[in-house]
């Protein structure tokens, strides 16, 4: 047993799943006020990681004024994408709905790759040490930033529900559209904003991963990881996705670990997620802190 | 019975429950359908293998698709793994012919009933969940079967692929373009009456009843587990048959073929055509087959004034589909199907079209 390594890895573990976290709560978002199921949240952090690149690259900005540039970018994107794609399909099945999602993420995805080419993209260096040492375990600075944000973004959200008077409306538009429509909220709007939060809080945690292993279109596969993640927490709680996201990353990197120290299979720290999804699935489809679905006939 | 009273009708004058459950519509459209058959039969000695080629694909594409309608447009639920069966019936085909010295033509058949099995193992979950959870169960099990077909060299070849035999009838083997369409083409005619058939028998008639409301439909004494499960295996019997017609043309099958991608192409194809309907699955999947190629067409001409534009053909192709997906979702949702019902109403009321 290599202690020092499965120790590095569940470090790891917990820092990636934070980002799935992440990543999960964004997608819960849009699902919880919407009803929509985002099959291209992969691709909002593709498009915010290139996005800050080329501001990075391309037009020689500091790192702050990018990132915020690339914020306020992912903001308007989330309320257009909204407003023009998605308002039309309001009231439509769901499979109607989850194909859209599909839709837009293979035209985002090819259009991105043409744009921006196949090949991974390396970051220029933000911070002056990639790693920092911390008890003898090399972390990433990259990771303790997006670690360090994750949490602020957590807590903001967890504000932003609780004491706003937009959170308050959203939070209410999520329980019952017609009750909060008849109460003078403006359903669209709601809408619009959990498109636009969603966006902003994926496009951070895409250019995070970025910056730690270069950007390329392998991203968005992160927006697949989610749904083990989402569907393990329970598919409408918030808490649940941050959850469910740090399991899956630590299950993935003790997959890693077990794979490389016996089994030798190769892919398991891929695949294992959706093993455990499947599994979820079949006992509680419900998640860990879902809302159980009690149907009576 | 005369013509005019048969052909040009403008509403519903079926008087019996037989006249309703013919596999046609209307004699009309049966004569149709037997001329278009006819007119394919000459086919490929009119055409050059570009164009052979393409029905060919859109022959066993076509197949697999109208599994997949089956499966979301007459039953209501939804696989996002459909690539992953296709995938399975070609190794599968190919691993029983290879090992077992069984003819292709038998384990064409058999490899659709391998699938079948694979389909409704992955289909239990969906006794229990539906919608967007069976969405992501399916997903699951396509990254799962493709990580399957990477790794169980014994069955695929793992990731060198693994080859297919042609088709050979006694003594005569179908190894070219033009004999092959064939194949295809009897598999095609022989898939699409089944399906039809199967729709108006009492199964078929339990799918669409588990669709529009599965608690009356569980009320009135349909076992929902039993027809769930049963019509993932019908659709991935379907993928299987066509994934196995689909491995013998190529005469090779890797797994880089059957992914996510391609599953998504299935479900473009039936959203384009029409859920639930077995004409309009056959349209969107020429609609699908035939995007790419007319891209593709419409790049080389324009590729000469504009130079950015060849490299990008590739991405072009994919973008094309994401956005016929989109546009078909927002300005028809009810298919080309659909649009072709309105053609033909039009020009049966024209000139009172009230």
């Amino acid at each position: 047993m290599n202690w020092q390594l499965l120790l590095q890895l569940i470090v790891n573990g917990v820092i990636i799943g934070v980002l799935y976290g992440v990543v999960a709560m964004s997608f819960v978002l849009i699902y919880k006020s919407t009803q929509v199921v985002n099959f291209a949240q992969g691709e909002f952090l593709l498009i915010g990681a290139w996005v800050c690149w080329a501001m990075l690259v391309h037009f020689g900005l500091p790192f702050w004024l990018g990132f915020v540039l690339t914020l306020a970018f992912m903001f308007v994107f989330g309320i257009l994408l909204q407003m023009v794609v998605l308002r039309p399909m309001i009231g439509e099945p769901i499979i109607s709905v989850i194909m859209l999602t599909i839709g837009l993420s293979i035209f985002f995805k090819a259009g991105i790759s043409w744009i921006f080419g196949e090949y991974v993209q390396p970051f220029p260096s933000v911070f002056p040490r990639e790693s920092i040492n911390i008890w003898g375990l090399n972390v990433q600075t990259a990771y303790l930033m997006s670690f360090v944000i994750s949490l602020l973004i957590m807590v903001g959200f967890y504000a932003f529900f609780k004491y706003s008077r937009m959170g308050l409306a959203m939070r209410a538009t999520a329980f019952d559209q017609q009750v909060a429509a008849s109460l003078g909220i403006s359903v669209h709007r709601v809408f619009a904003l959990a498109w636009a939060i969603s966006a902003v809080v994926s496009a951070v945690a895409g250019v995070t991963i970025g910056i730690v292993n270069g950007v390329s279109s392998a991203l968005s596969f992160i927006g697949i990881k989610v749904f083990p993640a989402a569907i393990l927490g329970g598919l409408d709680s918030i808490v649940g996705a941050i959850v469910g996201g740090l399991i899956i990353g630590v299950l993935e990197n003790a997959a890693q670990f077990v794979d490389g120290e016996w089994l030798h299979w190769g892919n398991l720290y891929n695949i294992l997620p959706f093993y455990v999804l499947v599994v979820i699935l079949m006992i509680r489809p419900y998640g860990l802190f879902g809302t159980e679905d009690i149907e009576r006939i | 019975m005369s013509l005019t009273a048969d052909s040009m009708r403008c509403g519903e004058f079926r008087t019996t429950y037989k006249a309703d459950t013919t596999i046609f519509p209307t004699p009309r459209s049966r004569n149709f359908a037997i001329a278009g058959l006819i007119v394919l039969l000459f086919a490929p000695h009119v055409l050059d293998t570009y164009y052979t080629n393409l029905l060919i694909q859109i022959g066993y594409y076509g197949i697999a698709a109208l599994g997949l309608n089956i499966l979301v447009g007459f039953s209501g639920q939804i696989s996002l793994g459909h690539s992953a069966f296709f995938g399975f019936g070609a190794f599968a085909s190919a691993w029983i012919s290879n090992n077992f010295g069984v003819p292709v033509i038998l384990a064409i058949p058999l490899a659709g009933l391998m699938t079948t099995a694979v389909g409704m193992i992955v289909g239990i979950p969906a006794a229990r969940i539906k919608g967007l959870y069976l969405a992501i169960a399916t997903l699951a099990a396509q990254f799962i079967l493709e990580d399957f077909f990477n790794r169980a060299d014994w069955f695929s070849g793992g990731s060198a692929g693994s080859v297919a035999q042609p088709l050979n009838l006694f003594g005569f083997v179908f190894a070219t373009d033009k004999s092959y369409f064939y194949v295809v083409l009897f598999f095609m005619v022989v898939m699409y009456l089944a399906g039809s058939n199967l729709l108006r028998s009492r199964d078929g008639r339990a799918f669409v009843a588990v669709r529009d409301h599965y608690l009356s439909a569980e009320i009135m004494g349909i076992n929902l587990t039993k027809y769930r499960i049963l019509a993932f295996g019908v659709s991935s019997f379907y993928a299987g048959i066509g994934g196995a017609l689909f491995g013998h043309y190529l005469g090779f099958v890797s797994a880089e073929g059957f992914t996510i991608l391609l599953s998504i192409q299935f479900l473009a194809m039936i959203i384009i055509g029409g859920l639930g309907s077995v004409m309009g699955t056959l349209l969107g999947t020429v609609f699908i087959v035939l995007l790419p190629e007319v891209m593709e067409a419409l790049m080389t001409t324009l590729g000469s004034q504009l130079p950015g534009l060849e490299r990008g053909v590739s991405y072009l192709k994919e973008m094309a589909i994401g956005l016929a997906i989109v546009l078909f979702l927002i300005f028809e949702p009810d298919g080309l199907a659909h649009r072709w019902k309105q053609i033909k109403a039009y020009w049966k009321l024209y000139p009172f079209s009230y």
